[in-house]
This record gives structure tokens, C-alpha cells and sequence, in this order.
């Protein structure tokens, strides 16, 4: 199954598993496998597990412990807070739903379905960067919304929100601010403090895949959307992931701790890979490379170069990258980001992304524009 | 040789990957999205562009241990298959959408595609025979003549052919299922499908109007031109149609015209449809050159019969055929395919009937 020969340059779809993150879980794969809500010795040492897994969490993006609810991934984590605030807004008579154009689908297909149950939606766009426009944000915030919701960071061009202003924006209509910051989190210091709603994914950082996180400001007053046993203070039941929260704990604790060491040497591979790619290819547009940016992100369209022969030649060439996000049915679509972003349709179905990780080295990068360029050259015959 | 499987996630297409693997070619295969699955049926559209499709699709991929990609083709199938369909609906004509799929997506976009991609050849699941003989491309009937799709392929010229593979052709369907079965493939039962698969309801009157065609209600004219009636748009009727005309008759009436030009429709006795013969444009033929006897049957739709028929001129993309005997339901824009025997020659599109 795994080929030795394969370079992977999809970071932001997901990222290998942390030599901590497995260490950390194997315990609890074993022996430990109690259910941590049991009141046996074997109970209390999972439920311990767990708590050092959200003090970890919480000291690594400035929440309190008691501020964490582990769920089954980011998008649970965004749709417990778009829906969890919605219907507890109803009731004070909010229904506005305030969303950036640039939304992961996790937050947008949320929307919009609180928009087919009667909420109101706006959706406010973006520059050429890729960043909110504030002014329209203004404008669109009113004294009935219940919710603004605007990533961290974007997945697909990486582009950095101004969070802080956004919060303000939110705090002056008294609406909750959510912001999805499952792509920020691996090379971005993410201060939770600053928004009342922020959501996180373990396997983005390190850690397994099914397990995510929201952080819930103290005060802010969501309704769940899971119903049982009453984990996670009744916000979020289920029996515990042990192993899954306990890896994800581990997983960041160890990300946070690098993050100002491997970022610099990262973001230095990624412009000598963007660089190299308008150096050697004719008709490279660098998408969202004009704002603040995720240190491991380079999205370009290529004029001409459809995206998906593109993808499969570098797949058959052993580079694992994508043309977009990735999604269910397998099939891209031209992306909503870039069109947002005011790409033309020709060069946003000729997209390509690729996320570098702490492993990339200078031979990957140099290998990857090979393979590019040469697909391009076989593209253009 | 490295083969391109355009994988619809039905049994043919699932098996044609599964035989080329077997014979040892370096296969991958790809689901072509062509058409958006309607959200209000929450994805579950009969058909095959839909994320189930992809996904049986996607297994037999796994199973099959090749490498598998969805290739997203929807804008070319709208502005060349949907566009084309709605606008022949317009024009009074009855196109057939397979075939236009064919030429511009299947044998058109992919072929290309594929070829871009470095692979020898594109294989689907059709059942017809496509092989070089003493130099010369040849198309054939499939050996399950219940089954043959020879005629929605019939528009294909050399070139087309040349690259393109139907591994499932030369056998039946039944052999194709047992295969399937034997290989426990997922897809092995599934139903076939009739349908077009944008009209999934069979309504493509509905659909026409919902993409906006430029309908209006017209009259009904009998044979000697009186009105008898008034129809709710020409898109709704096809040459040989007998239901939906509203007319309180004691005979039975049927379509024997759509004039376009008035916006009506002729109706009559169904002894007026028989028609001697017909004139087709857009003509292309299998081997690049005209046949050199003008003896042939010539089918006019696809689940038709074929029927003895004489080639009486050929000219620059088009040709005139005088049938053997009379035949009812000449419906222009539908192909007429020519063949002989179980060789097809070529095709175009009907474009009038010609009388007894």
C-alpha cells in the first residue's frame, strides 16, 4: 500500500501521525481501555488521560480546560457551533448568520442549511487576497445576528484572517464570533481568547483522524447537538475517544512547542518552491500571495493546465498534491475560493495546491517542480 | 499498454477494467462527473452521475487494486450535450443525447484527456466491436444483440475508434454479469439503466422547460391543414407519437409532423406516417470514406430494427436512403445509422423523411 517513493505535499488535507501522538495513545489501545466514565482504577486513569489532553489543548491556543469540548472532528466542532449558537440565539431573538465567502464547507453548508431551517444568511466576500472585507462585515452585522463565523486561516491559499478586527466587528453588534481554525493551527499561534467560538481537528496537527475540538468561551451559551450521557458538560455526548483525544493532546502540545523553530525553514521551502514553479513554468499565477499566508501553502493556477490530468500525472509521478480541497464524491469543482477571490473559471479549475509539513526537505521541493514542470510540458503537446 | 477505463460504476464498464487488468495492462480508471445530482433528492438520483455511482465506481477501483480518479466533465456535457438537446427540442426535432455524449465527452473531452495523460487507449463499458481489419477500422455489432449499443457509437470516425476499446463488446450481457459475480464485484446485480440520465423521470418535455427553451402553445393541424386543435409547445412531441395530443377523437390520431416554422403539429391516421425514405446531415463515415455499394439497412432509433434500405446520393456530409419498404416514426434529429450486415458504414442525423 505505501509507496516509500511517494512525496507528500498535502499537508492541508491531513498530516502524518506524530511519533508523540502514537506514543501517547498506545496505552490506551491496550490495557487502558476503559471506559473513562466507569469508577474503577482502570476508569480513572483514562478519564486522566483525557484532562491532560485538554490542559495541553488549552495551553496551546489560550483557552481554559474547562473552555475545551472535545468532539468527533472539525466539522462536528463548526457545526456544533454554527447550530449550537443559532438555537440557543433563536430564543433571544437573533437569527442572523454572518459567514465569510471563503468558508470551509463545514461552516458553509452549515449556514446554509440554518438558512433553509429560517435563519438569516450573508455571506460576505473577499479581496483578491482572499481576505474578508471588513467594510461589507460591518454592514452586514445588525443587531438580530446571532453568529459571525470567518476562519482563522483559509485551507485551500492559506490566507490569514484579520481575527481580531473581526471579533470587534462581531462584539459590537453583541453577536458570537466562531472562527474555524482547523488549517491555522499547525504553523499559526491561535489565541482562542480572541473569538467566543473557535474549532480545531487533531489530525490537521499530528494527532489521529475523528477527533476535533471547540473551544466554548466561558459565558457563551450554545445548545448541544448531541444528546446522551452528558460528556463533555452536556455539550458533547458520546462515550470518550480515549486514545483519539489523549493522541490529540499529545499531538499539539508537541506542534505548539515547535512551531516557532520549524516555521521559518518552512515558509523558506515554500518560497523557493513557489519561486521555482514561475521560474521553470510559463503562465504561473500565485493565488493569495499577497496577504498574510500559512507558512506551508503554495496555491497557483497554471494558464492552460486543467487540474485534474495535472493531479493524475504528479500521482503516477509519486507527488501527492491536490487541485482544491478534497471532498466526498472525489471530483473538483472549480473552487469557491478562487472564484471568490475574482479568479477567472479557466484558471481556477487549473488549480494546484501544495501544503508542505515539517518534513519537506529542499531535495522534495526540487523534486516537485520537476514533476510539475514535466507534467505541464506533457500537458501543453 | 496503459488504458484509461471511463468507470460509470454499472456492471459493463466495472467488467471492461476488470478484463483489461486480467489481460495485464496498466490500467486506471476514472468516473467522469457530468451532471449535478438534484439536492432535493439528497443525492439519490437514479443514474450514473451520482456520488453512489462514484463510489461503486471507486470499489470495484479497489478491488480491481487500480488507480482510480473522478474527472469532472459537467461543462462540456451542458454546453455540448444538454444545450444541444434542449435547442433540437426547440427546433421540433427528438435528438438523442447518448450519442452526442459520445462524440463530445466520451470519444471527445476523455479521448483527449487520456491522450494528454500519456495512455494508449480509452476503454468503456459499450457493447459493440471495434477492431482493425487488413488496415482499416471496422465497427460491428456487439455478439449480444440485445444489448448492442452500435448505433450511439456509430458517429465515432477512424481516429476515435482507433483509441478506444470495448472490452465487454464481443460477449453478452449475461457473461459480462457471470464475470462480474465471479470477481464478487460490487456492481455484479445492479439494474440496467434506460433513462437519460439528466431526465432520470423520463420527462424531457419537463426538463426542456426547465431549462428554459423558448416554448409556446401552437395548433393542431390535420393532414389538409385544418386546426383540430392546440398544443402546449412542439417540444412536446416526437413523429409517431400517439399520447398527450388532448384531442377527443374516434380514431386514433397520431404525430405525422412537427412544423417548426408554424409552431404546430400535424396529426392523422397512422397509415399517413409511413415514409419511403430519408436525408441525413452531419454524416461521418467508420472508415473515412463513403461505402462504395449503396446497399445497406439503416436503423433510425436506437432499440430499432434495422431495415433493407438503398444509399441513393452522397454528398459532402450528407446522404439520401430509400427504404425497402415503407417505415413509420421518421423522427428528424434522431441518428440513422447504416450498416451492412453487422458492420456499421456511418451515421448522420435525420434531418426530413422523404415520401412514399
Amino acid at each position: 500500500m505505501h509507496n516509500p517513493t511517494t512525496l507528500y505535499l498535502d499537508n492541508a488535507a491531513t498530516t502524518p501521525l506524530r511519533p508523540e501522538a502514537r506514543a501517547a495513545m498506545e496505552p490506551f489501545l491496550d490495557a487502558a481501555f476503559a471506559n473513562a466514565s466507569s469508577l474503577y482504577a482502570s476508569a480513572r486513569e483514562a478519564r486522566k488521560g483525557i484532562e491532560v489532553a485538554r490542559e495541553q489543548l488549552a495551553a496551546a491556543v489560550g483557552a481554559r480546560p474547562e473552555e475545551v469540548v472535545f468532539t468527533g472532528s472539525g466539522t462536528e466542532a463548526d457545526n456544533l457551533a454554527l447550530k449550537g449558537a443559532a438555537w440557543h440565539a433563536r430564543e433571544q431573538g437573533r437569527d442572523g448568520i454572518v459567514i465569510g465567502v471563503t468558508e470551509h464547507e463545514a461552516v458553509a453548508k452549515t449556514a446554509e442549511w440554518l438558512g433553509r431551517v429560517g435563519f438569516r444568511v450573508r455571506v460576505v466576500g473577499v479581496d483578491g487576497n482572499g481576505v474578508v472585507s471588513l467594510d461589507e462585515l460591518r454592514e452586514a452585522v445588525d443587531e438580530k445576528t446571532a453568529i459571525v463565523s470567518v476562519m482563522w486561516a483559509n485551507n485551500e491559499v492559506g490566507t490569514v484572517q484579520p481575527v481580531a478586527e473581526i471579533a470587534d466587528i462581531a462584539r459590537s453588534a453583541r453577536a458570537l464570533f466562531h472562527s474555524d481554525a482547523v488549517q491555522a493551527l499547525r504553523f499559526l499561534p491561535v489565541d482562542s481568547s480572541r473569538a467566543d467560538l473557535t474549532a480545531f481537528s487533531a489530525h490537521k496537527v499530528g494527532g489521529p483522524k475523528g477527533v476535533g475540538a471547540l473551544i466554548v468561551r466561558r459565558g457563551t451559551k450554545i445548545q448541544p447537538l448531541i444528546h446522551g450521557g452528558g460528556q463533555e458538560r452536556g455539550l458533547r455526548s458520546s462515550t470518550y475517544n480515549v486514545a483519539g483525544i489523549i493522541g490529540f493532546g499529545a499531538a499539539v502540545g508537541a506542534v505548539a512547542a515547535e512551531r516557532s523553530s520549524v516555521v521559518p525553514s518552512v515558509e523558506m521551502l515554500r518560497d523557493r518552491l513557489q519561486a521555482e514553479l514561475c521560474a521553470r513554468i510559463t503562465g504561473v499565477h500565485v493565488n493569495g500571495a499577497g496577504a498574510p499566508r500559512l507558512a506551508g501553502h503554495v496555491n497557483v493556477s497554471i494558464e492552460g493546465i486543467e487540474g485534474e490530468p495535472l493531479i493524475l500525472l504528479l500521482d503516477g509521478a509519486g507527488v501527492a498534491a491536490s487541485s482544491g480541497s478534497a471532498c466526498q464524491s472525489g471530483s473538483t469543482e472549480p473552487s469557491h475560493v478562487l472564484v471568490a477571490m475574482g479568479v477567472s473559471r479557466p484558471l481556477a479549475t487549473s488549480a494546484l495546491r501544495l501544503t508542505l509539513g515539517t518534513d519537506t526537505t529542499e531535495a522534495d521541493v526540487d523534486r516537485a517542480v520537476s514533476a510539475v514542470a514535466d507534467a505541464v510540458v506533457r500537458l501543453r503537446r | 499498454m496503459k488504458i484509461l477505463v471511463a468507470m460509470s460504476g454499472g456492471v459493463d464498464s466495472s467488467v471492461a477494467a476488470a478484463m483489461l487488468v486480467a489481460e495485464g495492462h496498466d490500467v486506471t480508471g476514472v468516473h467522469l462527473k457530468l451532471s449535478e445530482a438534484s439536492p432535493e433528492s439528497n443525492g439519490r438520483v437514479h443514474g450514473c452521475c451520482t456520488v453512489e455511482a462514484a463510489d461503486d465506481a471507486r470499489r470495484v477501483a479497489d478491488v480491481l487494486d487500480i488507480p482510480f480518479y473522478v474527472w469532472n466533465l459537467k461543462d462540456t456535457f451542458s454546453s455540448a450535450v444538454i444545450d444541444d438537446f434542449v435547442r433540437e427540442y426547440e427546433r421540433g426535432r427528438t435528438p438523442n443525447p447518448c450519442v452526442r455524449c459520445n462524440e463530445t465527452v466520451k470519444f471527445g473531452a476523455l479521448l483527449d484527456r487520456g491522450r494528454a495523460t500519456g495512455f494508449d487507449a480509452v476503454a468503456t463499458g459499450h457493447y459493440a466491436i471495434n477492431r482493425e481489419e487488413d488496415g482499416r477500422r471496422r465497427l460491428y455489432r456487439s455478439a449480444d444483440r440485445t444489448k448492442d449499443q452500435s448505433y450511439v457509437l456509430a458517429t465515432l470516425g477512424r481516429q476515435e475508434l482507433a483509441f478506444a476499446r470495448f472490452p465487454v463488446g464481443a460477449q453478452t450481457k449475461d457473461r459480462t454479469r457471470e464475470i462480474a459475480r465471479s470477481l464478487m464485484l460490487r456492481t455484479a446485480d445492479k439494474p440496467e439503466s434506460y433513462d437519460i440520465c439528466f431526465v432520470p423521470d423520463g420527462d424531457a418535455a419537463a426538463f426542456v422547460e426547465r431549462a428554459g427553451a423558448t416554448v409556446a402553445p401552437g395548433p393542431i393541424l390535420d393532414p389538409d391543414g385544418n386546426e383540430v386543435g392546440e398544443h402546449g409547445g412542439i417540444h412536446r412531441f416526437t413523429v409517431g407519437q400517439r399520447r398527450g395530443l388532448g384531442l377527443a377523437t374516434a380514431e386514433r390520431r397520431f404525430v405525422l409532423e412537427v412544423d417548426a416554422s408554424r409552431n404546430a403539429i400535424v396529426v392523422g391516421p397512422g397509415e399517413l406516417l409511413a415514409r419511403g425514405g430519408l436525408t441525413a446531415e452531419k454524416v461521418s463515415w467508420v472508415g473515412g470514406e463513403p461505402p462504395v455499394t449503396a446497399d445497406c439497412t439503416v436503423q433510425v432509433r436506437a432499440h430499432g430494427e434495422p431495415v433493407p434500405a438503398t444509399i441513393t446520393s452522397v454528398e459532402a456530409g450528407r446522404v439520401a436512403v430509400r427504404f425497402g419498404r415503407p417505415q413509420r416514426g421518421i423522427a428528424p434529429g434522431q441518428l440513422a445509422a447504416l450498416y451492412d450486415g453487422d458492420e456499421v458504414l456511418g451515421a448522420g442525423t435525420i434531418d426530413a423523411a422523404l415520401p412514399l
